[in-house]
């Protein structure tokens, strides 16, 4: 994982003043650089709060979602943004993620199935495990095209 | 990106010694074991104890080292620290692979 709960210094969360009280806010820019260092700054601002299968999961989401936008939204390689915005409740971590790319295929998120793997060696899949991965593993997600941003909004669970 | 590998009894064994196998370097490693698995050897191992993360890109790029490395030799695996053991589960990976519980030899002696 990126931060590791007992040993050394954590890495100070970057807490902006929008962040919901007891939540996370950051603007980063989309390259994966900047992103692996907002993971890293969410990572470490919610980690004591949760099981290391829970700070698992959330890196896993995050970074998939990440991923996408980077690859995807950005895929013309021109400067973009991401606003990254988590506020915790009973039921866990609601995390809203806003990017100004290029809108998802058909405006709508991609089914995520997984691919099968009952096949032949040479025919197994190497992609197509993000959005199986990100919907497997969030709650209440959506998506809504606003104007010429994405919002992308789910929860992860998280044991009270 | 640190890999280092080893000739054990028939196989080769490859430990990747970087905390994260993700997007960042994915197609790096892909390519680094092109080189490595070059070598001759019935299976090859991927050691991935000191790996604590693997997104999807990562695991990817692991399907895609089996295929390559396919049909005349096999790719197994072994350490897998719990996420990256999770993430093998829910795509049902972990059903096309060999997983040992470690890799065979211990310790790895000589980088390659």
């Amino acid at each position: 994982m990126l931060c590791d709960r007992t040993g050394g210094r954590q890495p100070e969360a970057e807490v902006s003043a929008q962040a919901p009280p007891g939540g996370f806010h950051a603007v980063f820019a989309a390259d994966q650089t900047a992103v692996r260092g907002a993971l890293r700054a969410a990572l470490a601002r919610f980690v004591r709060q949760m099981t290391d299968d829970e700070a698992g999961t959330m890196e896993l989401v995050l970074a998939e979602v990440f991923n996408n936008i980077v690859e995807h939204a950005f895929a013309d390689g021109g400067p973009g943004q991401i606003e990254l915005t988590i506020s915790r409740d009973e039921l866990g971590l609601m995390c809203r993620i806003a990017d100004d790319g290029a809108p998802m295929p058909e405006g709508r998120l991609p089914a995520g199935r997984l691919p099968s793997n009952a096949v032949a060696v040479e025919d197994l899949p190497e992609g197509g495990f993000g959005w199986f991965l990100i919907r497997d593993l969030t709650r209440e997600l959506s998506y809504v095209r606003d104007g010429s941003r994405n919002l992308l909004m789910f929860r992860l669970p998280i044991a009270a | 990106m640190n890999i280092i590998a080893e000739a054990l009894d028939g196989a080769l064994v490859v430990r990747l010694d970087e905390e994260r196998l993700d997007a960042a370097i994915a197609i790096q490693f892909k390519d680094r074991m092109r080189e490595i698995t070059a070598q001759p050897a019935e299976r090859v191992v991927l050691d991935l104890s000191s790996v604590a993360f693997v997104d999807s890109s990562g695991l990817g790029a692991i399907v895609s080292v089996m295929k390559f490395l396919a049909p005349a030799r096999k790719l197994e695996l072994a350490g897998l620290t719990p996420t990256v053991e999770k993430v093998f589960r829910l795509t049902r990976m972990d059903s096309v692979f060999t997983i040992h519980a470690e890799a065979p030899g211990g310790q790895i002696r000589h980088a390659v």
